[in-house]
């Protein structure tokens, strides 16, 4: 075990010996590597940081971090660390999740976790796909994939996961992608600095069973046309020479070209994290690029950001409350309850 | 026109109405007012399973039993002396259990056209002689409230919902009772009400004074004060005593309790209970559902709290892969399943001692957890305080044992004094020891027992996991003979725990005999009533009643071979004495009962004499 001295760590003290046993050229290599750096720049300690998962490829993440950690079962990731969070309310507490761990068999729990708002970080692996159990489709695949489960073409519908952490009012939600380091860096800080559960959406490629699911939003060609970096109080403009732009037309989020002297950036959809109606149409950009050519980009950074009371602040303001009203328990007094007799 | 009072051991009064009639209401005041005149006492009540059932009908009768004498009691009574019905359902459905000669006090207005063809009866039982035998009181208690209430400016149903008072009113005579404690209830329930209160206190002087002045009433019961250890009491029921036993256990402990639950029948007042004790640093979570629940108490207990979850068969079976979760990480946590009966939704709000086998075996892989089980209400205190104390320095999950009997029932309780209540030691390793280069996550002390470290702990991260481990380091480890050994080496650890448990004693009987009578959880009262009354009549019978089940007393196996045959009554298909069986490699006689309902002393009885004919 490595034990700093000076007291400043650096991502490989947030690593452990342990052989990393994911597919040679797995997208959660980039992922692990942008998390070590990550808390290292941010100056936290291996000891003050826990990572929770469930079970799938992306659920191996806690082995590999030199922190305290727990390798849950399947789809309760969220449950275990909500417990954890309100005994052990100061730790840095991080949990990995992926498609199927977090969306099909855990999705009761993410939802719950997402509206009480507890004060840890979600990090949702994304791969379209289960790995661990080699091959089947996840409830993110696209209809008519053709898996090992679904010969004849996938009927599932699939889940747009932001959406769905939209409608459960989450309080910090974003999206990035493996192949985007800086990126992903950048908004792995977003995460740790949100007070309240961020639920951070990571486009991960799964090498063996789903190459290429997000090679559209990463591709240098395609990838100009088919994405969207957000910024706070910023235009909402994209494309190769940021010659495209997304206003708003009544209801309805337009794709716009800015070079054809119709519309300038004036006239531009200008991002405001804080504003939930707005957020609700960009979990909503969701359309296939490769579908058709009318299709909006595929939104990356802080869809939501908004501040509200976490789970794990109130139940102890709870506490503090009920000593302030009572006094601290008394512990006879609860033995004796409020009516007794004596027996000679 | 002279009263008499006639002196009597022991009554048994059931009180039966509508849910909406108040019974569970005036059963629990006339228990506590009876506990303050000094009997010993027994309670149970019973509800329908739905929370309003259609009035009038048997499907919405709600009862509560009340077992009162001047010597020990140990069960809420197998028949009833009285039986209050507030309606023909009420009737109907308890009759069958009223003693012959016993005493019905019957409110007729609940026995009209309406009420008879709710409750499927085509002629009316006070008038077409079928309750011949019986002492019936007729009294029109609706109509003698409303009477009493005229003069309130309440509405008709306002008024009504007054009427459990006049029927304990009048209790209170017919038992020589006070009435002081169900004033002064009363005086805190409707403090912002006035008016309620006041019709309240009129109607249950009123029930009094009828007893007091109407002619037809000549004889009072005065049951005597019972002999039993001297000292301070309280009432207490099961639910109660788990909820001031884990808060103690915490406080002993020195450590935060966490409650993860999701609500269960008849599991959820321990939610309740817990969750008015903030100002003890209990935590309390209801979680979206039951897997969540364990999850979460599991997460606490790697925090460093106590985590503790409850619920009833059901929910156990949801928690079964967690569970195993925690004896894989080895951690503290308790589970309590407060048992219904089963399988599936089964009886909710029924009795039945049919999770043991759950308890035992319900669970993936090679999977063994401690198992302890309540006898009685109170017991719940003293068992979930060794449930804590057993989690915490042995670091396995505990499961621990009531059901829907012990939950609900209440008895008498001479509490402890907290300053007698010995401290739980708890030792989290705070650092590296001289001679360690590393933290070993799992190696083991001389009991098998791992350390146990907080998160935030400066140079002893580790990681744990449902994937089997290597022995001391924790890593993951498919190695054939490792997982072997760790197998065997979380068997050992829970075997172990034998050497910190009590030998088993026995509860009554003689040291060789005949008959072993060997219970575990709520048959506790029955069985220990029907060896007291077998022994007086010189039957060489004796009682043991298990309350570890898991790993089991060491003198166990010696117990059983000094008696004849053993005999294992149980509210199941007979799950102990298929345990038994296979443990120790001896024949059992079973006597089981799978109707939802406690096995009574008179059943027994019945069983044990035959058995030694
Ligand atoms: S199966 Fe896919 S997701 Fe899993 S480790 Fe291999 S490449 Fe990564």
């Amino acid at each position: 075990m490595s034990i700093n001295t000076n007291g400043v760590f650096k991502a490989k003290d947030f690593a452990t010996d342990q052989d990393v046993r994911w597919c040679p050229g797995c997208g959660d290599y980039s992922i692990l590597k942008q998390v070590q750096t990550v808390l290292a720049q941010l100056g936290l300690r291996p000891a003050e940081t826990a990572v929770i998962s469930g079970i799938g490829c992306s659920s191996r993440f806690p082995y590999y971090m030199n922190t305290y950690g727990v390798h849950s079962i399947h789809g309760r990731a969220p449950a275990v660390a909500s417990g954890l969070r309100i005994a052990n309310p100061d730790i840095s507490l991080w949990l990995v999740t992926g498609d199927g761990d977090g969306l099909s068999i855990g999705a009761g729990h993410l939802v719950h976790a997402l509206r009480r708002n507890f004060n840890f970080n979600i990090l949702l692996f994304n791969n379209q796909i289960y790995g661990l159990t080699k091959g089947q489709y996840s409830p993110t695949s696209e209809q008519e994939k053709i898996t090992k489960s679904t010969p004849m073409g996938s009927i599932d519908y699939p889940i747009n996961p932001l959406a769905l952490a939209q409608g459960a009012d989450a309080s910090f939600i974003a999206r990035s992608m493996d192949r985007d380091p800086k990126h992903l860096q950048a908004m792995l800080k977003r995460c740790h600095g949100h007070k309240g559960t961020a639920l951070l959406e990571i486009y991960q490629n799964c090498n063996i069973f789903n190459d290429g699911a997000f090679f559209t939003f990463s591709d240098k060609a395609t990838r100009p046309a088919s994405t969207i970096y957000l910024e706070h109080e910023q235009p909402l403009v994209f494309g190769k020479e940021g010659e495209l732009g997304i206003r708003i037309d009544g209801w309805k989020p337009q794709v716009v070209r800015l070079d054809e002297g119709a519309y300038s950036k004036d006239d531009l959809w200008v991002h405001d994290e804080k504003d939930q109606f707005k957020s609700q149409m960009l979990t909503r950009f969701f359309d296939n690029p490769t579908a058709g050519e009318d299709f909006l980009p595929r939104p990356f950074g802080v869809l939501y950001a908004i501040e509200r009371p976490t789970y794990d602040d109130l139940i102890l303001a709870q506490l503090d409350q009920a000593i302030e009203e009572k006094g601290a328990g008394d512990l006879d007094a609860l033995l004796a309850g409020s009516e007794t007799w004596v027996v000679k | 026109m002279t009263k008499t009072t006639e002196l009597r051991d022991e009554i048994t009064i059931k009180f039966a109405g509508d849910s909406g009639d108040g019974m569970q209401l005036t059963g629990s005041q006339f228990t506590n007012n009876t506990a303050l005149a000094g009997n010993d006492i027994s309670t149970f009540p019973d509800f329908p399973a739905e929370i309003r059932a259609p009035q009038g009908t048997l499907a919405g009768v709600s009862g509560f039993q009340l077992h009162f004498s001047s010597r020990p009691v140990f069960t809420p009574g197998d028949q009833y002396d009285v039986l209050v019905a507030m309606n023909a359902a009420a009737l109907k459905a308890n009759l069958k259990t009223l003693k012959k000669e016993g005493t019905i006090i019957a409110n007729i207005s609940g026995f009209d056209k309406k009420n008879l063809r709710l409750s499927k009866q085509e002629s009316n039982p006070l008038e077409d002689g079928s309750l011949e035998g019986y002492r019936v009181i007729e009294m029109d208690i609706t109509r003698l409230t409303r009477e009493c209430l005229k003069e309130f400016k309440l509405g008709t149903k306002e008024k009504d919902r007054s009427k459990n008072m006049f029927v304990l009113g009048f209790l209170y005579w017919m038992y020589n009772r006070k009435m002081d404690s169900t004033i002064s209830f009363l005086e805190t329930k409707f403090k912002k009400k006035p008016e309620v209160l006041a019709a309240n206190i009129k109607t249950l002087k009123a029930g009094y004074h009828y007893g007091e002045t109407t002619e037809t009433f000549t004889t009072r019961y005065e049951v005597k004060p019972a002999s039993i250890p001297p000292g301070e009491y309280r009432n207490i029921m099961g639910n109660q005593a788990l909820v001031i036993g884990l808060i103690t256990a915490a406080q002993k402990a020195k450590l935060p309790l966490f409650y993860g639950t999701y609500p269960i029948t008849p599991a959820s007042d321990i939610l309740h209970g817990l969750s008015k004790y903030k100002n003890f640093g209990v935590r309390t979570f209801q979680a979206e559902d039951e897997i969540a629940a364990v999850c979460a108490a599991l997460g606490a207990s790697y925090g460093g709290n106590i985590g503790v979850t409850g619920t009833s068969g059901p929910g156990l079976a949801l928690k079964g892969e967690a569970i195993g979760l925690a004896v894989m990480l080895e951690l503290p946590m308790v589970i309590c399943n407060i048992q219904r009966g089963g399988p599936s939704t089964g009886l909710p709000t029924k009795t039945e001692q049919s999770d043991l086998l759950q308890a035992f075996y319900g669970r993936n892989g090679e999977c063994p957890m401690p198992i302890i089980a309540a006898a009685s209400p109170s017991d719940c205190f003293e068992v979930a305080f060794e449930a804590c104390r057993i989690t915490l320095q042995h670091m396995t999950p505990i499961m621990l044992l009531s059901d829907g009997y012990i939950a609900n029932g209440a008895e008498p309780w001479k509490f402890p004094k907290a300053a007698d209540i010995p401290a739980i030691e708890v030792g989290f390793k705070t650092e590296l020891g001289a001679e360690e280069e590393e933290f070993l996550p799992y190696k083991r002390d001389e009991n098998y027992v791992r350390e146990w470290v907080i998160p935030g702990t400066e140079g002893l991260q580790h990681r744990l996991g449902g994937l089997e481990k290597e022995a001391n380091t924790g890593n993951v480890s498919y190695d054939p003979a490792n997982h072997e050994y760790m197998v065997k080496i979380r068997q050992a650890k829970v075997d172990k725990i034998a050497d910190f448990i009590p030998l088993q004693a026995l509860d009554n009987g003689p040291e060789q005999g005949d008959l072993l009578i060997v219970g575990w959880g709520s048959t506790y009262g029955a069985i220990k009533s029907a060896t007291r009354d077998l022994l007086k009549e010189g039957y060489q019978v004796a009682h043991a009643h298990i309350r570890y089940l898991r790993p089991f007393p060491k003198n166990l196996s010696d117990l059983f071979k000094n008696y004849k045959k053993i005999l294992v009554p149980e509210i199941n298909n007979g799950q102990l004495s298929k345990i038994i069986r296979e443990e120790f490699l001896i024949e059992v006689e079973q006597y089981n009962k799978i109707q939802g309902v406690p096995i009574t002393k008179g059943e027994l009885i019945t069983v044990v004499k035959q058995l030694l004919k």
